[in-house]
């Protein structure tokens, strides 16, 4: 399955790996070394893509100024955030809802005017004083019963920040009290910022919430040839688009998009579906484990990002479904859109190849977006996750080996059987095994590190110290991360490119997203701006004594 | 329609808020404490918050915003968070070396009662605070007031710790400008020492979150209020605060801690209120007000004549923070505009009462709401519109939809560059604020002229 890339050749103005993490952790204090260095590991692939161990999901060390944020914003922002038609209710002070309002850029296309769309909005009980002493339930069941009044939605969902886990409001009875009451979905997430070490713990809440609320409430089979899921494609930039119109002159039937681009009623009828391939493996593999487990229903990790990722994924997808007449479409499709991708490609690449990338961020994006570096002959220095696990950098193959910590431990993990009535397997073992042979694996994630260079640093959940040493070290041509990081590289005189809001660009998914990605690397990183840094007078500050000019 | 569900019949509300105009308390203290000199924010509280204001506040300004975080867990949120807070202080001075860190509370760290005097005191004695640094702290918890009373706090903890009066009275005016932009601190101090007044202005954040792009990044920046210009704010021999809910309590602080007098006015937003702050200048400094600053007056004055047909009988609709609004609702009753629906989040009964004082002379029923959100405030406009809309970038949607132009000012501004360069106080403030008003106006009457009427001159 993995590919092991083409070793870069390692510049000579590089320092090596091991004394840049020396460096990184020179300054700290002992016990904050000691810990950093289980989280900073120079890459080694070994001969079965065996990779070091690298130390992640654990607590970030207060002070050390991280990039992560919080279970509530995993859970209300990231997942539950892109689905239009729930009036999704922040219970908390006003703050956490403001500040998940609109500003994640997940696109959304209403099928008419008419149709719900609540993404534009924001719900929140603006908890105050009186409800932090005298609890707040009574207002929470208030606010959803004003919003039921003015907005009529088929689905409410709630979101509890820090203090309601505090108090004690007990949001899901609040929440079963009201679906009773109002005849609609209502159901509640217990996604307390607190929680867990990164929002990846509230992907998790939000992702068993939905399976235990909403998946498989609607059993009608809604028609259409080789029916899937995508899973973990939130539909940044469009980013969702671009890959439903690849679906769409595939022949393929999406059913469900977890979260991007999707509707409640959508997630209710995932199960129907043959099939789960999974973008972002962070945010939602046990979603495909469990639908796997209770429905039958197999999964494939797919990546969209990158022409060649793409290309492949679609391949594989038409491998599983093994219709002759498919696969001639997904190699037609595929025909038609390489040749632009192609032309940009090797127009791009003569002044890009050989630059230098980092990339810090998020839990797959660091992964998925040095492919299309690979495509424009760039190379990555350095990596690493803000809130992925072991497993994302090293490979599922870790996963028995993964110690479970009292923070996960806090994240409750759903126990699932196989649905009584609905469940059928979609492949039979055989059939499973045949197309593994032929290189579609099913469950399998690779992981980040196999797929990188010996000698290139993996970090993980860098801190600002640590990345504004790396620019000092490394000096690479661009760094990918997040809006908080914007600013700092850029002052340091290095491009940056938002691989969270792609900086209010893209889509970048797909072969079109390949080709805008293309040129957007090439625009910032052969930017003209970066050459007027220095005044001419500080680029010769002699003095002149020319008063006179004779 | 992209608020396809707003109708404009409003039904009462008293416990769900809808598109708010206000956020929480520790933003705003976050913002303010980026005005000390070499000055760490600290916030006291789950990573996310901090996340959430490290981002609303960069994607604003632009500009590199660093604050540290307890990373409160579940163990701390049951525990309390005393060693979160220890060791983030030992690991902040250790790695990041700032002089001052200033520590705001949270929803999280106030419900379970952190004491933060009692955190310090123990970091203190633990050796964990290096002689010569400083932690400061502000309790902000999200569920009280509103950015703008957690910036309030956080100015008035730097009163509360750092203003000392030895005795000495030096002749000089402590100037707290209020939540304003780094642009009109410079204005503020531009129109000061053009008065030839000696000034400690705090917060500063100019030169802190409008920095110049050198290829070298430095995480303090040159600006800044220092700790000693601080500790010098008691021996003053008075002060003007700029807004009353923002800079209010630190002018009252200083007053009752070291007898410095005060002036609380509101934020020199448009003619009179910018009149007001500089006679209150003149009188209190004991100096004549230089010609140049009249002849901005002038300025101003002279366009506002010019302009005077476009704007009058104009409606507007506003949303914003309480000191912004009412000065720039005397300022557009000033030019003849009428502003008929005001609403912001922040909750506090003074602020209607002042506005129907100003507006008592519009003549049209004037709405006005503190503690609202802008879905009232949109509810309102479908049932009466207006001519214009000014607010902050979320009052965009609102402007698309009901199809009028909008004039981008306060906070949040989210999809504008270049904000951050341009002072809306003084009077060269009030002439860009009308400019842009005018342009938002006619850029419409242009848009919108049948071709007959389509003028060249205007």
């Amino acid at each position: 399955m993995s590919e092991v890339w083409e070793s870069i050749s390692p510049d000579k103005l590089m320092p090596p790996a091991e004394e840049v993490k020396t460096e990184l952790l020179a300054k700290y204090p002992t016990k904050v070394a000691r810990k950093r260095a289980k989280q900073i590991v120079v890459n080694k692939v070994g001969p079965d893509c065996s990779v070091p161990e690298i130390l992640s999901n654990v607590r970030t060390i207060p002070g050390i100024i991280t990039q992560r944020g919080c279970t509530y914003a995993g859970c209300k922002g990231v997942v539950l955030g892109p689905t239009r038609d729930i009036v999704n209710i922040t219970h908390g002070p006003i703050g956490c809802g403001f500040y998940s309002w609109l500003t994640r850029r997940n696109q959304t296309r209403p099928a008419s005017p008419e149709d719900f769309n609540f993404m534009t909005y924001c719900f929140s009980t603006d908890m105050q004083e009186e409800q932090i002493v005298f609890g707040g339930e009574k207002k929470l069941r208030q606010a959803i019963q004003e919003a039921y009044d003015i907005f009529k939605p088929k689905a409410i969902a709630i979101f509890a920040t820090c203090p309601v886990g505090l108090i004690g409001d007990d949001v899901h009875a609040v929440a079963r009290e009201m679906k009773e009451k109002l005849g609609i979905n209502v159901f509640a997430f217990s996604c307390e910022g607190y929680k867990g070490v990164s929002q990846s713990a509230g992907h998790h809440i939000a992702n068993n919430g939905i399976f235990t609320h909403v998946v498989g409430l609607d059993d009608s089979i809604k028609g259409g040839e080789f029916r899937l899921n995508l899973l973990g494609e939130y539909n940044i930039g469009g980013d969702a688009f671009e890959i439903e119109r690849l679906f769409e002159e595939c022949g393929l039937t999406l059913v469900a998009t977890f979260s991007g681009n999707s509707t409640i009623d959508q997630f209710a009828n995932a199960h129907t579906a043959d099939l789960n391939l999974i973008m972002c493996h962070r945010s939602i593999n046990y979603v495909a484990e469990m639908m796997e487990t209770k429905f039958g229903i197999p999964w494939l990790k797919v990546n969209f990002i990158g022409a060649e990722a793409t290309a492949k994924s679609l391949r594989k997808i038409a491998a599983y479904f093994g219709d002759p007449a498919l696969a001639a479409r997904v190699e037609e499709v595929i025909a038609r859109e390489l040749p632009a991708v192609e032309r940009v490609q090797a127009e791009v690449k003569e002044r890009c190849a050989g630059k230098k990338a980092m990339l810090f961020v998020g839990g797959s994006r660091a992964h998925h977006y040095q492919e299309l570096f690979k495509e424009i002959g760039m190379t990555t220095m350095a990596a690493g996750y803000e809130f992925a696990h072991r497993d994302d950098y090293e490979g599922r193959k870790v996963l028995p080996s993964i110690k479970v910590d009292a923070d996960s431990r806090n994240i409750e993990e759903l126990h699932v059987e196989p649905d009584p009535q609905r469940y059928s397997p979609r492949i039979t073992p055989e059939d499973k095994a045949r197309l593994a042979l032929a290189g579609v694996g099913f469950k399998e994630y690779e992981g980040m590190m196999p797929t990188m260079a010996d000698g290139t640093l993996v970090i993980d959940d860098i801190s600002q110290y640590e990345t504004e040493k790396l620019i000092e070290l490394y000096r690479p041509d661009i760094i990918c991360a997040g809006i908080k990081e914007k600013y700092v590289i850029q002052k340091s005189g290095v491009p940056m490119k938002q691989l969270h809001s792609y900086d209010y660009s893209g889509p970048y998914a797909g072969f079109q997203g390949a080709i805008n990605f293309y040129r957007e690397i090439d625009r910032m990183v052969n930017s003209k701006v970066w050459k007027y840094l220095k005044a001419p007078w500080q680029e010769h500050p002699e003095l002149a004594a020319t008063y006179v000019w004779e | 329609m992209l608020l396809r569900h707003t109708t404009a019949e409003v039904i009462e509300r008293t416990a769900l808020a809808v598109n708010p105009a206000k956020t929480c308390q520790p933003i705003g203290a976050m913002y303010a404490a980026l005005g000390i000199h070499r000055c760490l924010p600290h916030s006291h509280g789950s990573q996310g918050c901090c996340a959430y204001h490290r981002s609303t506040l960069t994607r604003h300004y632009k500009e590199p915003v660093m604050a540290g975080t307890s990373s409160f867990t579940e163990g701390a949120s049951v525990f309390g968070g005393q060693a979160n807070l220890v060791q983030a202080i030992h690991n902040i001075f250790t790695i990041y070396e700032p002089d001052v860190i200033a520590v705001h509370t949270t929803c999280l760290s106030e419900t379970i009662g952190d004491d933060i005097p009692q955190i310090i005191a123990k970091a203190r004695d633990e050796g964990k605070i290096p002689p010569g640094k400083y932690v400061i702290h502000a309790n902000t918890p999200s569920y009280v007031g509103s950015h703008i009373t957690g910036f309030a706090s956080m100015v008035k903890a730097m009163v509360d710790y750092f203003a000392t009066a030895d005795g000495r009275k030096e002749n000089r005016i402590n100037i707290i400008p209020g939540y304003v932009e780094p642009a009109d601190m410079e204005e503020i101090r531009r129109l000061t020492a053009e008065m030839g007044i000696a000034t400690i202005m705090f917060p500063d954040t100019s030169n802190v979150l409008n920095t110049a792009q050198t290829g070298r990044y430095a995480m303090y920046p040159p600006g800044g209020v220092t700790v000693a210009d601080l500790r010098r704010t008691g021996n003053s021999t008075g002060t003007v605060a700029l807004g009353r809910l923002a800079s209010g309590p630190a002018a009252r602080a200083l007053d009752s801690k070291c007898k410095v007098p005060c002036e609380i006015l509101d934020l020199p937003i448009g003619l009179q209120a910018t009149d007001r702050f500089i006679d209150t200048l003149r009188q209190i400094a004991g100096v004549s007000v230089p010609d140049t600053i009249t002849r901005e007056r002038g300025q101003l004055l002279d366009v506002i004549t010019d302009m005077h047909q476009y704007f009058f009988g104009r409606t507007v609709a506003l949303a914003g923070d309480p000191d912004q609004l009412v000065a720039l609702t005397e300022f557009l009753v000033a030019i003849d505009m009428w502003p008929i629906h005001i609403v912001t989040g922040t909750p506090g009964k003074k602020f209607e009462s002042r506005i129907r004082e100003l507006t008592r002379e519009v003549p049209r029923p004037v709405n006005v709401k503190a503690g609202g959100d802008m879905f009232l405030l949109h509810q309102w406009i479908k049932q009466e519109p207006v001519d214009l809309l000014i607010g902050n970038t979320y009052m965009k949607y609102i402007a698309r939809d009901e199809d009028i132009p909008l004039v981008r000012f306060g906070f949040p501004l989210l999809d504008r560059i270049g904000h951050i360069y341009f002072p809306t106080v003084g009077y060269r403030g009030g002439l860009r604020l009308l400019e842009k008003i005018l342009d938002a106006l006619l850029e419409r009457r242009d848009r919108e002229a049948p071709e007959e009427s389509f003028e060249l001159v205007m």
